[in-house]
């Protein structure tokens, strides 16, 4: 059980080392020719106008909030999908009003236009 | 002593790994580029080596001596660390695919438990990597490449969930070798009829959009944001993108594979090993084949597909799936 995430942590280490190991070789083999041109932004071949990390507005925090929600409500479907077939049609039907309340929910978030892209 | 052992063990596996989807990416890259030849009556790659087969390994030497820029404005330890998140989140997708049997060995990393679970998450941990390239990059092409995929990769996270509960409720297990020996008699795809089906086309569905592939290429699309959060990445860096773009969606299908389509079995004379890859690679051809055929999306019918139609889909068919196991169980 421990061993198992031993070996996730391990590949993590070493995946990262194998993924480096190609930047070494560049750096050892790649010409380094440095004009001010060379490392300026791309923008479509003009002069970068400002920088992009200005404020900005993120459309979509309304789509981050729902996301929350159902991300939660399938982490809680999980246990229960996996013992299902133990549980019966009593586990079915707590989960039938569970899913309907979120399915309300969702509907509710819908009318209001939570989910349009404006 | 014994953990010392297992170390060395893991980190020799992860080398192979490695090693593995390094080829993959190379043997996909290679199909895209010949496929994508053919569906538009070209010939594609050709001049080195027969038939072009040696083009990737030209391109790999090539890239291995061109020079890592980074822009002047660009905040240099996010911009260098974000090509290494997105390859090692694709890496450790491998640790819970079970790619056949040898006898009575399954060929698999780790058997983890909760191994679809594990997957799922590893999966969208590339989202990281994308944002915080596209942030980094301080270009206002990537940032919003960057913000693209961090809405594209949130909306469809759910219905890849919940494709994946159906398919737990039907195997009882999380594990990915038990849920490829809980489809012995019959592959779940064709289970629970038509729900295991609708399953199926919503993970393959949602997979695309987590792999940033047309028709959900919003990320990148080329012809609007040039290549979104990849466009200050030079040389290496750029294919280490790639590598974690390619080696994903050789995860994706596989996992599709081992979710839907039996994983490694098979009739008998053909090896539990090469069915998996024929299985697989017919999966990639799918998303080759999808990739050179259909148009981009819009962003808000993107999200509309997602939210509006994938969603409650997905409710649906697990209340189908759960009707169908108790009233004709």
């Amino acid at each position: 059980m421990l061993l198992d995430w031993l070996y996730v942590a391990v590949f993590a280490i070493v995946g990262l080392v194998l993924a480096g190991l190609p930047l070494v070789i560049v750096w050892l083999l790649a010409p380094r020719i440095d004009y001010p041109q060379k490392r300026s932004t791309y923008e479509s071949g003009v002069v970068p106008f400002g920088q992009a990390w200005a404020q900005f507005n993120i459309r979509y925090y309304i789509f981050g909030l729902v996301f929350v929600v159902f991300d939660v409500e399938v982490i809680y479907l999980y246990p229960w999908a996996v013992v299902f077939k133990d549980l019966g049609a009593f586990a079915f039907v707590e989960m039938v009003i569970f899913l309907t309340i979120l399915m309300v929910g969702l509907a509710y978030a819908w009318r209001k236009g939570a989910l349009e892209w404006v | 002593m014994n953990w010392l052992i297992e170390i060395g063990k893991a980190a020799a596996l992860c080398v192979v790994v490695f090693t593995f989807i390094a080829i993959s990416v190379m043997v996909m890259v290679y199909a895209e580029r010949k496929l994508s030849a053919w569906m538009q009556a070209r010939i594609g790659p050709r001049h080195v080596g027969p038939q072009g087969l040696l083009q990737l390994i030209a391109d790999t030497v090539k890239l291995l001596q061109k020079e890592n820029i980074v822009p002047r404005q660009a905040d240099y330890l996010v911009f260098s660390t974000a090509p290494l998140i997105v390859a090692v989140a694709a890496l450790l997708d491998y640790v819970v695919i079970p790619l056949g049997k040898v006898g009575d060995t399954v060929l698999i990393v780790r058997d983890i438990n909760i191994g679809v679970l594990y997957f799922a998450a590893m999966a969208s941990l590339t989202v990281i990597g994308i944002l915080t390239g596209g942030w980094a990059s301080n270009n206002k092409y990537s940032l919003l490449g960057g913000l693209r995929s961090a809405a594209q990769m949130v909306s469809y996270e759910i219905p890849l969930g919940l494709s994946i509960i159906c398919v737990a409720m039907l195997a009882s297990t999380l594990s990915t070798v038990g849920i490829v020996e809980a489809q012995r008699g019959r592959w779940f795809i064709f289970q629970a009829f038509p729900f295991g089906f609708f399953a199926f086309v919503v993970f393959i569905i949602a997979s695309t959009a987590e792999t940033n592939r047309v028709p959900f290429d919003l990320p990148e699309a080329e012809s609007e944001l040039i290549a979104g959060y990849q466009s200050e990445y030079t040389g290496m860096r750029f294919s280490l993108f790639q590598l974690g773009e390619y080696g994903e969606l050789f995860g994706m299908s596989a996992m599709a594979v081992v979710m839907f389509l039996g994983g490694w079995s098979g009739p008998r004379p053909v090896p539990p090993l090469l069915w998996f890859f024929i299985k697989t690679y017919a999966l990639v051809f799918v998303m080759i084949w999808v990739r050179w055929t259909y148009p981009r999306f819009r962003i808000d019918q993107l999200l509309n597909l997602s939210w509006k139609f994938l969603l409650p889909v997905g409710l649906v068919n697990i209340l189908g799936i759960g009707a169908w196991l108790i009233l004709l169980r």
